[in-house]
């Protein structure tokens, strides 16, 4: 098959969104606007990822792609299978082969080398727009950094539910300097955004925005002294391999209130299976 | 004594059409200024040109700021003018909606100017919201209600209350009490002159209505299509009107 550029998009644009990388890079969470494509596949779907993912894979990288922390579900195969159709790159379940992983809401639970790049696919990149409505008063806001409204969401929370409610897309700083949404990842993957060794990449296709958080970058969830930041999951063991530190989903078994907790990382949980097994 | 806030030769104009012109006057700690005169008289463009929401086209605003004395606004950069306005100014907006945040708490609503100056403990700025509620006479248990469950006269009490929560010490109001009813315009107005005595703030009201200004404010000035056509003392203003605009203004509020 080789209708196709390598990794579908044309050479002009991946040039264009290097240069936005290079300089999401080199200013940690600011949202740098670029021309986004279209993709062959709906907004919503994963289309800033895919063109962050196909701007940086090269013909030797080894790629991984997870929906929720799973490899098996339908976006998660679908992306996986369009790089194999338009890059033929090698392609991974496993998180320590993968040199290029992207991701839908969740960070792997094995940490990330410095070999490594995790893309994101970003919904909404903009951490103040259910708070400010107008864009070039939030843009303002960032460049003020006048972040006081950030505050304000966090303390509607606790007022009306006794403590920070909010579970994902939880809100961070990020070198001491922009407040930036993490894409809706769950609270509990927050602390791993801090110092990571990987290259942490954050595509918006239908926002046009990508923002960025180089190796070893200071992040930090924004709390009250009083009520402070606390990374939550499901308080159970992961049903299958037994895990107590991994986030879990929970899976209603029948309709007579039976469940089970399961680790949302698909990868995680077999690995430690078969080691358990072996 | 050091003018709070000092005006000289201010000018706005919408193309052809003068907005305010030459405008000039001095507005000493502790004083409450009313503005009068019809509608399109320019004055709230003058209002808003000296809270800094809208840039004049001439003329100097000076203001006594806490740290480096009297300073042109005009001439300070974005973000110092943007702390000013969420510090040591206040604005009063003639529709509450505009100045509250509706789908947010009445007591975030008063805590956000906080949180906005680096206020992070949350029962710190929780009592001081409660507080500020009691202050302007909204019962402590509608914290955590949101302003559309609010009547009007308690929209605007939880306007002022938020704007005056970080003891701002200068206020600007537009029609603060435009759009209520006579005795919740009474309340309001016992309210503000409350708190304006208690706390010492300085104020510039723009109204057109005469009663307003008449409990409020220390002096008047009345303006015609943008200009200043006369000064002074409120009740002298008010009871020997010179110029033959105010002296028309002052005829037509009907007497009960």
């Amino acid at each position: 098959m080789t209708d196709y550029n390598f990794a579908y998009l044309d050479e002009q644009t991946k040039r264009m969104i290097r240069r936005a990388l290079l300089k999401a890079l080199a200013i940690p969470g600011y949202q740098v606007p670029f021309a986004s494509r279209e993709m062959p596949m709906p907004y919503g779907w994963g289309t800033g990822g895919v063109q962050v993912t196909a701007s940086v894979l090269t013909p030797e990288d080894r790629l991984k792609v997870i929906d929720q922390g799973a490899d098996d579900t339908t976006n998660a195969v679908s992306i996986r299978k369009f790089f194999e159709k338009t890059a033929q790159v090698a392609t991974t379940t496993r998180t320590t082969e993968a040199t290029v992983i992207q991701t839908r809401h969740r960070i792997p639970e094995t940490p990330l080398g410095e070999d490594q790049i995790l893309v994101y696919q970003v919904p909404i990149p903009e951490p103040l727009r259910f708070l400010e409505p107008r864009e070039t008063e939030t843009r303002r806001m960032h460049a003020l950094e006048e972040y006081g409204l950030m505050h304000v969401k966090l303390y509607e929370d606790i007022a009306r539910h006794g403590a920070i409610a909010t579970a994902y897309a939880y809100p961070v700083k990020v070198a001491g300097r922009y407040v930036m949404d993490p894409s809706p990842i769950p609270k509990f993957d927050n602390p791993k955004l801090s110092d990571c060794p990987a290259i942490q990449l954050f595509g918006a296709g239908r926002e046009q925005r990508i923002y960025a958080l180089p190796p070893y970058t200071d992040v930090v969830s924004l709390d009250f002294e009083d009520h402070p930041f606390e990374a939550s999951k499901a308080p159970h063991a992961c049903a299958l391999c037994g895990s107590g530190d991994s986030y879990l989903d929970e899976i209603v078994t029948d309709d007579a209130g039976g469940r089970m907790f399961l680790c949302s990382d698909t990868d995680y949980c077999e690995s430690r299976h078969e080691r358990g097994a072996a | 004594m050091t003018p709070l806030l000092s005006v000289k030769t201010l000018r706005k104009t919408y193309g052809a059409h003068v907005g305010c012109t030459d405008v000039s006057f001095d507005l000493f700690p502790g004083e409450v200024m009313g503005i009068v005169g019809e509608s399109g008289s320019g004055k709230t463009t003058l209002l808003n040109c000296l809270a800094g929401h809208l840039t004049p086209d001439r003329g100097q605003v000076i203001f006594d700021t806490r740290a480096d004395g009297p300073r042109d606004v005009l001439a300070m950069s974005e973000p110092e003018r943007r702390m000013l306005g969420r510090t040591d100014w206040a604005f009063v907006h003639q529709h509450a909606r505009d100045g509250l945040r509706m789908n947010v708490s009445a007591g975030g609503n008063v805590g956000e100017r906080l949180m906005a100056v680096g206020a992070r403990h949350y029962g710190a700025i929780r009592a001081q919201a409660a507080d500020w509620l009691g202050r302007v006479e909204i019962d402590a248990g509608r914290i955590d209600d949101r302003p559309t469950t609010f009547s009007g006269g308690m929209q605007q009490r939880l306007q002022i209350a938020r704007n005056l929560v970080t003891q701002p010490r200068l206020v600007f109001m537009d029609e603060p009490t435009g759009g209520l009813d006579v005795s919740v315009q009474a309340r309001l107005l016992d309210l503000l002159r409350g708190l304006v005595r208690d706390l010492g703030l300085s104020a510039i009201v723009v109204t057109h209505d005469l009663a307003v200004v008449r409990l409020l404010a220390h002096r008047l000035m009345v303006m015609k299509d943008g200009r200043v056509v006369e000064t002074g003392l409120t009740d002298q203003v008010l009871d020997d009107p010179q110029h033959p605009y105010t002296q028309l203004l002052v005829s037509s509020v009907l007497q009960v």
